[in-house]
């Protein structure tokens, strides 16, 4: 195994101070600042980003614990030319207003379809091992690991509501 | 953050001999442990990375029951087939604590030893018994919401704030431990210790000791419920929990395994309580007469004064369902 961490495809060094979160390497070691530090304790979810194919808070890890791993951001997810159906989405409900937690957001309902996809419950779900139908209430437990404080959650679950019953493109 | 230094563990026994100096720690998903660096609540010297030892499978065991994997994920555990389907109330606990980012990522034997989210703990300003023994405990007769009402002493009043945990001491689950003197297993009801007047020491682990797997016995019938009692309806610590199984023949209780969560400085569990249910017809005296043992000594702080009616009647709300599953 290298000493590498992949982002978004490209291969990049781990640092070399050991305190280095996986969020200040993504935002000021490679530049990729589309992931935002809000509380950097694990708190709003405003750093989430999708670790072989995992959301977690890239606050509440080291970039040293990632050897290998692979990383996708916001950057990763789409361009402003070709954006992802759920940063379409985000766009057409006008998902934010600050759009500060925007990213997060993003890369949260991303992982959090593909959970559903996989049948993986939530505290909302009414049987553990039955069909998921993703109703409001399953995206907002689902989507609790992300706060605006905007409050723009109306509008976020609408987008992300109508990217799932879309389905993925 | 202070300085450390970081090692990735390359064994068991490289680990135990790593983390059995006072300043060295072990690391999993550290989604507690870095967020308590950060607030330089823990300044370890050294960090041993455990994630690549291994000890994250789920898999049966020979008498039926189930092996959590100390480095498997919350969120691993919680959707596993067979937790889903014979050990709902471990499902249903894990889903009920956090987010989805911090399940994702913290793992079983992490989550055993997560630390309490008291505002004096975690503030290095404030009086702590638990970080700074001897400095005073500022929650007695301070913010005291969260604290807990049975089991305190006079040096602590914090408590567990897990949830996972609770629903493996209603399942009766045993805690696999790994250290240089060799392996040893104990249950979990005996994992975690009252504050008394080491509120320091939190569970049985002696430095060097990790957790490597959680023993879940073969699956018991009856109904599993976890209910979680919090200020808002997704990720917040429990006021009060209960995780029972609970299951009736010929209408009377023949099982009654009762855990209780954001009581005491450990997932709380009382035999007695069970007693007074078996062999008994469902009926709302018994369940009060179950609810003055389970409270006979408890302790209001103040502003948590109201944990003791609440719990009383979040035992009669989840037992009265259990009965009603039942029949």
């Amino acid at each position: 195994m290298s000493d590498t961490i992949t982002v978004n495809g490209t291969a990049n060094p781990l640092p070399d101070d050991p305190r280095v979160s996986l969020l200040d390497f993504l935002r000021h070691d490679i530049g990729l600042t589309g992931t935002k530090k809000g509380c950097d304790h694990g708190q709003c979810g405003a750093c989430t980003v999708i670790v072989n194919g995992i959301r977690i808070n890239s606050c509440l890890t080291l970039a040293a614990m990632h050897e290998g791993d692979s990383v996708t951001t916001i950057e990763g997810l789409g361009t402003p030319d070709e954006p992802s159906a759920l940063q379409r989405a985000f766009l057409e409900h006008d998902g934010f207003q600050c759009g500060y937690c925007t990213p997060g957001q993003i890369c949260s309902a991303t992982a959090m379809l593909e959970e559903i996809a996989a049948g993986w419950p939530s505290d909302a779900s009414e049987s553990l091992e039955g069909h998921i139908v993703t109703s409001r209430e399953e995206i907002r437990e689902r989507m609790s690991g992300n706060i605006c404080r905007c409050g723009a959650y109306a509008n976020i679950v609408a987008a992300i509501e109508e990217v799932a019953a879309g389905g993925q493109s | 953050m202070r300085p450390f230094q970081y090692i990735r563990a390359p064994s068991l026994s490289e680990t135990s001999k790593l983390t059995a100096g006072e300043d060295a720690l072990a690391i999993a998903g550290g989604t507690n442990l870095l967020d308590l660096m950060k607030l330089q609540v823990e300044t370890p010297a050294l960090l041993a990375d455990i994630n690549r030892l291994g000890f994250s499978e789920i898999e049966d065991t020979d008498d039926g029951g189930l092996r959590l994997g100390a480095l498997a994920t919350n969120t691993e555990t919680a959707v596993h087939p067979r937790v889903r389907a014979d050990y709902p109330v471990l499902a249903r606990a894990i889903l009920a604590g956090a987010t989805q980012q911090l399940r994702n990522k913290a793992t079983n034997g992490g989550n055993l030893c997560q630390r309490t989210r008291c505002f004096y703990f975690t503030n290095i300003d404030q009086p702590c018994n638990k970080r700074e023994p001897g400095s005073g405990c500022g929650a007695i007769d301070g913010i005291a919401k969260l604290h807990a009402v049975l089991g305190t002493s006079d040096q602590c009043i914090a408590t567990y704030p897990g949830d996972m945990a609770v629903a493996l001491s209603a399942l009766g689950a045993v805690v696999q431990i790994s250290g240089d003197k060799g392996e040893r297993s104990v249950p979990v009801r005996d994992f975690h210790l009252l504050p008394g007047d080491t509120p320091w020491i939190e569970n049985v682990l002696e430095a060097g000791e990790i957790i490597t797997g959680i023993i879940l016995p073969a699956p018991v019938g009856g109904t599993q419920i976890y209910r979680k009692v919090r200020e808002r309806s997704s990720y917040a610590f429990a006021l009060v929990s209960v995780a029972a199984i609970i299951e009736l023949t010929d209408g009377k209780f023949s099982r009654a395994d009762l855990a209780f969560g954001g009581l005491a400085h450990k997932p709380w569990h009382d035999p007695r309580v069970e007693e007074v249910l078996l062999g008994q017809h469902p009926s709302d005296a018994l369940i009060d007469k179950a609810a003055d043992i389970l409270l006979e000594d408890a302790r209001g702080y103040g502003e948590n004064d109201f944990k003791i009616p609440l719990t009383r009647r979040t035992l009669r709300a989840v037992l009265t369902q259990a009965t009603e599953d039942a029949a």
